[in-house]
């Protein structure tokens, strides 16, 4: 290649990961893979009882059991501070309760960590914690959402009256009050958005290490944000020098969320490390992961709709009390209000909305944000709203839609609800597009065809926008976040010429490896493979907030995109130097910066690349080496949307679900690798699928969770599934520079209400209009029979 | 007690309890850390290892069970620094993200194309279901696992 040739662009093209050839050979290295000299091994006693006080904790047994270092009780830690809260509901009270290191005196849900015991080996770890006598006074328990707020319900905590952590709304009362008042078409319904657990196939786990010569910590955990686990427990648990704590994020197994937040086993194996001298590793058992990973969603919510006879919705009241738990976890107040208040109204201009939430306590697993955060209970909401509209008026869910959609020239459009302005959107455009690919004129032929033989074909839609690219600082301390949301990115190039990316994103999955090298070696010119990018290790990467909210590339990405600009300005001064022209006449491609229009007077790019690095040569007032940081903190968040449209047919005999299509046209800006974004979707498809159809952290009365292992949660497999049909709009926005929105959580949002909404078209023959998930076979056959026999 | 068995072409042997897992004496004591273990019932197949040529959820086989045999996990399925076909399938169609799963999905894999060179959709679907993927909505491992079988398909037409 010349100069003269353009450089193929890789931003855009389906290139596949640099990081699959290790992964594909087994030579990842998660957390479990991880071993220390003389490293012990930790097993964690949890309560058994969802509430109950702490009579005794006899260790005896357990301290003289084989292989034995160490057990410890709540005692042991109780000068430690409890973990802090890092997103409070905004502009309101909020009762905060957060948890220990370990139980001391009560416990709050089946759990709750009593006693730790460290050993030689995982084996004698387990065998030991087996000898340790508990003593606990049961207590009554309550789990329900909206139930914990009753009178004479069991009360968890002094400092929250009736279980309320918080009361918060949005919008406007006395409006929609008026609205539902004049509306000629009213509609009523509760609805429940169940319990998730996020299980990703590899569980958390934790290793502690502490060198007593120079005061230091290091932690290997599993973490989707390092820099904040080290902040966090430097600042608000440990109590210890920032600077002497590094956090190093292993190779993760999925997160889905589940990894964000602080979690009590991660100082503890500090702790742990200090106290014995030795390195310690603790690696969550699979039911302790159901029983003591942050969980998702679990909201009631009544809905009070206004309408008119043509379809147009006018007002809408929404009622929601979301389950936090036990206690508050480190998000738990911002995803049910930020993230779901404000994401109400959807893609659609409704005059009137207000939304009250009631974050509430019971004697269950904490939760806090799972893939989508809020997002996905938001869309849930909306997009039920507009079928029961629908449905009630006897209309085309589609026509519904286009009828209440925010109009494409409205953009940026605010919803009036507190969220920030949507950038940019297209919704009729993908509606447009989703109908075409479904065959939509045929479809409902289809239906009336399979319906007059007596089978239950169902079309269910869901048109979608999500915030994402979470972030503008300033906003979101506004919104009750403790910290900032911007991201930072250092680039810098070697003596020999090779391109050093370092990241405060911290991926475990998502390919960042691939699309941050595609997007510098677009900037630079230079070849792929001289582009390496780091991340994960707080000891070499400048500080970032981590990766949630599909905010990697719409917020870290652009940090790259920057320090890659600021290192082309100096690459340009310096080649002009070096061709003794005006820096205005280089221009910089495929390797070598030229003068623009005689390609042959020419310097590559490793010859500049040393220059540089050398210092000799230079320009006057140039520093010596090609090195830049860059602190991004955008002007706005990112809105992709969409239109998901599946179709299912429900056996009679059965109430099986079986889905027979599934269409997805969503729009998420520009895309730099295509492939990455299918996968993305595909993957927050199935999991939006798992939680319409089998997914369901399941809690009895008293507080027991019945779904604590992989044989009764029910995880999506592959032979449940079709082949999805995809395909995308563009519509970019002008926050970032690459005009992209962000594509990790858009799938789980969308897939959901399209999935139900399919599932209540197709049962609509016998009257039923509202069905609560999962949409298990057993449930859709009950609620059958009962519609028949009514 | 002591346990011997050929584990990707060599004999390996070592000292475990009785109660000792198959998956923990291939990751502890032999170091093989690419069998990944991710629940404690035998439900999700991050652990599936070849025993005596035969996919198995090392999890749910003890060492003592595995005693003499032959036993193929990921790091015995590249020969000569080349990826196995499978691998490649993987690689070439976006067939993971998170890669956790990865090791136990392309023994599954091998083992069923062995059974089933040229498998139907479904039958890809259903040879797979042992092996659960939270990253991939498994499109582009069904993808991965046709990819491989056609690659495969054309080296033993060769």
């Amino acid at each position: 290649m010349t100069a003269t040739e353009p450089r193929e662009k890789l931003v855009g093209q389906a290139i596949k990961r640099r990081e699959d050839p290790r992964l594909v050979r087994g030579q990842g290295r998660y957390m479990d893979d991880i071993v220390l000299p003389g490293m012990a091994h930790v097993k964690i006693l949890r309560s058994p009882l969802a509430h109950a006080r702490i009579r005794n904790v006899d260790t005896a047994r357990a301290a003289e059991a084989p292989g034995v270092l160490g057990v410890y009780t709540g005692a042991d830690f109780a000068d430690v501070n409890a973990l802090p809260y890092a997103w409070q509901a905004a502009g309101v009270d909020n009762h905060v309760n957060t948890p220990r290191i370990l139980a001391v005196d009560e416990v709050h849900w089946v759990g709750d960590p009593i006693a730790v015991v460290v050993a030689e080996t995982p084996q004698q770890a387990a065998d030991a914690r087996d000898l340790i006598d508990l003593d606990l006074e049961a207590l009554p328990a309550v789990v329900d959402a909206e139930a914990t707020t009753h009178n004479g319900a069991p009360q968890l905590h002094e400092n929250a009256l009736n279980n309320i952590a918080f009361e918060w709304d949005c919008g406007d009362e006395a409006g929609v009050e008026g609205a539902i008042g004049d509306a000629a078409v009213r509609i009523s319904q509760r609805i429940r958005n169940q319990r998730l657990i996020a299980t990703p196939i590899e569980t958390r786990g934790a290793i502690g290490q502490y060198d007593a010569g120079t005061d230091e910590y290091t932690f290997w955990l599993s973490s989707q944000a390092p820099h904040v686990h080290r902040l966090v427990m430097a600042a608000f648990v440990l109590g210890h020098p920032e600077e002497k704590i590094r956090v190093i994020a292993p190779d993760m197994g999925g997160a889905f969320g589940s990894k964000i937040f602080m979690y009590t086993e991660y100082p503890l194996v500090g702790l742990l490390a200090k106290q014995l001298g030795r390195p310690v590793k603790w690696i969550e058992e699979r039911e302790e992961h159901a029983l003591a990973t942050a969980q998702g969603r679990d909201h009631v919510t009544d809905l009070d709709i206004a309408a008119e006879q043509d379809g147009t919705i006018t007002g809408l009241r929404v009622t929601t009390w979301a389950n936090l738990g036990a206690y508050l976890s480190t998000a738990a107040g911002g995803i049910p209000t930020t993230l779901y208040g404000r994401m109400v109204a959807g893609v659609y201009k409704i005059p009137n909305i207000h939304c009250k939430v009631y974050g509430t306590y019971t004697n269950t697993a904490l939760v806090d944000a799972y893939r989508g955060a809020g997002r996905p209970e938001a869309a849930y909401v909306i997009e039920r709203v507009v079928d029961l509209v629908a449905a009630e008026l006897g209309m085309d869910p589609a026509d519904v839609r286009r009828k209440n959609f925010i109009p494409t020239e409205a953009f940026p459009y605010d919803t009036g609800i507190g969220m920030l302005p949507y950038d940019s959107g297209d919704y009729p455009a993908a509606l447009d597009k989703a109908l075409d690919l479904i065959g939509y004129s045929d479809l409902r032929q289809q239906q009336a065809d399979a319906r007059a033989n007596g089978k239950y074909l169902g079309i269910g839609f869901s048109s979608y926008v999500e915030v994402c690219g979470i972030a503008p600082t300033a906003w979101v301390t506004s919104e009750g976040w403790g910290a900032g949301l911007w991201e930072s990115a250092n680039v810098r190039v070697q003596l020999t010429g090779k391109v050093v990316v370092t990241t405060g994103s911290m991926p475990h999955g998502q390919g960042h490896e691939t699309t941050f090298a595609q997007m510098v070696s677009d900037g630079l010119g230079v070849p792929y493979d001289d582009i390496i990018v780091e991340y994960g290790d707080t000891a070499g990467t400048p500080f970032g907030y981590g990766t949630y909210g599909s905010r990697s590339l719409a917020v870290g990405g652009t940090a790259i995109v920057q320090s890659v600009e600021k290192i082309r300005d100096k690459i340009t001064k310096i080649a002009a130097h070096m061709l003794e022209v005006n820096e205005d006449e280089v221009d910089i491609d495929a390797g070598t910066a030229f003068v623009k229009g005689a390609p042959d007077r020419n310097v590559s790019f490793g010859d500049i690349a040393a220059t540089a690095a050398v210092g000799a040569g230079l320009p006057e007032g140039v520093e010596p080496f090609l090195d830049a940081t860059t602190y991004f903190d955008p002007p706005n968040c990112t809105f992709p949307f969409g239109t998901h449209i599946a179709v299912v047919e429900v056996e009679e005999d059965t109430g099986n679900v079986e889905i027979k299509r599934y269409v997805a046209i969503d729009d998420v800006g520009n895309v730099i690798n295509p492939l990455i974004v299918d996968g993305q979707v595909h993957g927050g498809i199935v999991q939006g699928i798992g939680q319409a159809l089998w997914e369901h952290g399941v809690y009895d009365d008293g507080g027991q969770l019945l779904s604590s292992t992989l044989m009764d949660y029910g995880i999506p497999k592959a032979s449940w599934l079709p082949m999805m049909e995809l395909d995308r709009t563009v519509t970019t926005t002008d926050v970032n520079p690459m005009g992209a929105k962000g594509a990790g959580e858009a799938g789980t949002i969308a897939s959901t209400p399209a999935i139900v909404n399919a599932v209540m078209d197709a049962l609509s023959p016998v009257g039923i209009k509202h069905l609560d998930m999962p949409l298990s076979a057993p449930r859709v056959w009950t609620a059958m029979q009962e519609a028949k026999e009514n | 007690m002591q346990v011997s068995m050929t584990v990707n072409g060599q004999e390996r042997s070592g000292e475990v309890e009785p109660r000792t897992l198959l998956v923990h004496f291939l990751r502890e004591n032999l170091g093989l850390t690419g069998t990944h273990i991710g629940c404690d019932t035998s439900q999700c197949g991050a652990c599936t290892i070849h025993l005596n040529g035969k996919a198995v959820k090392s999890c749910t086989v003890l060492a003592v069970q595995a005693n003499g045999a032959d036993v193929t996990t990921i790091e015995g399925m590249a020969k000569d620094g080349e990826l196995h076909p499978i691998q490649e399938g993987f690689w070439e169609e976006h067939g993971l993200q998170c890669g956790y799963c990865t090791p136990g999905m392309i023994m599954t894999t091998a083992d069923l194309l062995k059974r089933n060179p040229n498998p139907t959709e479904a039958e890809i679907r259903h040879g797979i279901e042992g092996n659960l993927c939270r990253c991939t909505g498994y499109q582009h491992i069904v993808k991965s696992v046709q990819w491989a079988a056609d690659k495969m398909a054309a080296q033993s037409g060769d």
